[in-house]
């Protein structure tokens, strides 16, 4: 009965979120595939050239390198943020003086934007290369460092606290009676804490590989890319084959949609992955 | 054994101040040097500003004039607060239309809905951009449209979940009682959706006030945001004012941290829950 009467409401409950989202999603999603077979540079003058575009981008070296570039910037990062992350979080869970401050420390450079963020590692790594005559251009392992330090400095306190969410659900009695049972805390670790935070685990390490993946405003604000291309990840590169280069617009759209299906397969692979493990539970 | 621990808590407790300084250090540096006169920064960034090197706010006025910055915190504020309003009232009007009315279309669009989460934004920014365009969204109030249609999809799913656990009978008390669907909506529901309200909101601030290349492509020819008024610093050709870049940088940094000091406890607790649903 009330879905009855509630359905001739139809267009107040529903279009508003319906038209937003077909004008600004659904159509463009659309356009952008049809348009990666195309040639255009106006969305209206598109001509159909079948795989052409991915072809040249199968043959870019450039996209290879980014990709490549993305994938190490990733695996670094993903290590480091959650290994930190986690390390904190179980000192932030026992008994400790002043933990409310330092969680509030440590989660506040999340708040701050991709760009300011660039500007501000900036400072710092150019600060630190000057005193040896370097700056943070001048080698791109520089710049791989300074995306590192930064994705750092960015997602530890955000992963720090789901982990802290992680911990604080375990049961006390279940800790308490390993303690009892004379269990040591290597032991503690592995057998109880880890194994009950898995999910919290699954969640961090995948927030942090996609959120790796995807990152540009930090990119862009830190090195753009400099030197020569070297420190350009993949959202940089696409960015600059549609509006650097004029007449690839059909090849920034295939390399956008091969984008896509990379930062989807990876989110399809949580889904299974969390379903699986609460199927298990 | 006590003993121990107390060591071991005071040596944990020295860890943890030195990793706050760490993560303190960046703002700061920014500080610091936003005080500093512009070619003093580049060559001793880590340096206090003494005597010489002392810029007084110099920087801030230099920066303000360049950048206009608070035309841009204006837009940002306008921009964020009138996005988060309109997609938390649609989407949740939404959400509980596509719980209670069973349909083929509703679920359709529903998982469309869950589809746009895994979307990155690269694969639809130069279409989307030129339909914005187009359809002459490419002003503040459009700006609104984009972020409904973009955020439509995390808090649709947010709402949904949750709207599935009130019990039907509360509404349909109130359809006896003479409630139209909007009264019952208004009046019951909404208020119960509060928590995931709160931690959609969060989120989705936090999102829209940083975003940066979405509005830089529809908007940012006329109209700046706080993150398009300091890349417009770096833009351009020439060398960068360093000095107007830190007290650029710092008066974007302070807003943001002045809203986290006050909303602390809903902002940990939505980022916590957030991430567990999305």
């Amino acid at each position: 009965m009330q879905g009855k009467i509630l359905s001739k409401y139809f267009p107040v409950f529903v279009l508003p979120t319906l038209l937003a989202f077909t004008i600004v999603f659904l159509i463009p999603f659309i356009a952008g595939v049809y348009l990666s077979f195309t040639s255009f540079t106006t969305v209206t003058d598109a001509s159909f050239v079948g795989l052409q575009n991915y072809k040249a981008v199968f043959s870019d070296s450039e996209f290879g390198y980014s990709f490549l570039f993305t994938f190490l910037f990733a695996v670094v990062s993903v290590i480091t943020v959650n290994l930190i992350a986690f390390g904190l979080a179980l000192l932030l869970t026992g008994k400790i003086k002043g933990t409310n401050f330092f969680r509030t420390v440590f989660f506040m450079p999340n708040l701050i934007g991709g760009i300011v963020l660039g500007y501000i590692w900036q400072l710092i790594i150019n600060g630190i290369l000057l005193r040896y005559g370097y700056s943070i251009t001048s080698n791109e392992g520089f710049g791989f460092l300074g995306l590192v330090a930064l994705m750092n400095w960015q997602m530890i306190g955000y992963m720090m606290i789901i982990y802290i969410a992680g911990i604080q659900n375990i049961p006390t009695q279940l800790l308490e009676a390993a303690k009892v049972d004379g269990a040591s805390y290597p032991t503690l670790l592995g057998k109880i804490i880890i194994p009950s935070v898995m999910p919290s685990i699954t969640i961090c390490l995948f927030l942090t590989i996609t959120n790796s993946f995807k990152l540009f405003d930090q990119n862009l604000a830190l090195t753009a890319g400099a030197p020569a291309g070297k420190t350009r990840m993949l959202a940089l590169d696409i960015y600059e084959t549609f509006y650097g280069r004029v007449g690839y617009e059909g090849i920034g759209q295939a390399k956008a949609v091969i984008f896509f299906l990379l930062v989807a397969l990876i989110s399809l692979l949580q889904l299974y992955i969390t379903s699986k493990k609460e199927h298990e539970a | 054994m006590e003993k121990q621990n107390k060591f071991l808590n005071a040596l944990f407790f020295v860890l943890l101040c030195a990793f706050a300084v760490v993560f303190l250090f960046p703002v700061a540096i920014v500080l610091i040097n936003s005080f500093k006169t512009k070619f003093n920064i580049s060559t001793s960034p880590f340096s206090l500003p003494l005597g010489e090197t002392f810029a007084g706010i110099e920087n801030y006025i230099t920066g303000i004039k360049a950048t206009g910055l608070p035309t841009a915190f204006f837009w940002s504020l306008f921009v964020t607060v009138l996005s988060v309003g309109a997609i938390l009232l649609f989407t949740s009007m939404t959400a509980w239309y596509i719980v209670r009315v069973k349909g083929v279309f509703n679920k359709i669009f529903y998982y469309l809905l869950l589809f746009s989460m895994i979307v990155p934004f690269q694969m639809v920014m130069f279409t989307m951009s030129k339909a914005a365009n187009l359809l002459r969204l490419d002003n503040p109030l459009g700006l609104v449209v984009i972020y409904l249609g973009f955020g439509a999809g995390l808090s649709t799913f947010m709402f949904v979940g949750f709207i599935k656990s009130i019990p039907l009978s509360i509404e349909e008390a109130a359809t006896i009682d003479g409630c139209s669907p909007l009264q019952t909506f208004f009046l019951v529901v909404l208020p119960l959706l509060k928590p995931t309200a709160i931690t959609i909101a969060i989120l989705d601030t936090m999102w829209i006030w940083n975003d940066y290349l979405l509005p830089y492509l529809t908007v940012g020819h006329d109209y700046k945001t706080i993150p398009i008024a300091v890349q417009y610093l770096k833009g351009g050709y020439g060398s960068v004012d360093m000095g107007a870049m830190m007290a650029m940088l710092m008066l974007s940094i302070v807003p943001v941290v002045f809203f986290y000091l006050f909303c602390q406890k809903y902002i940990i607790k939505g980022v916590a829950s957030g991430a567990v649903k999305g």
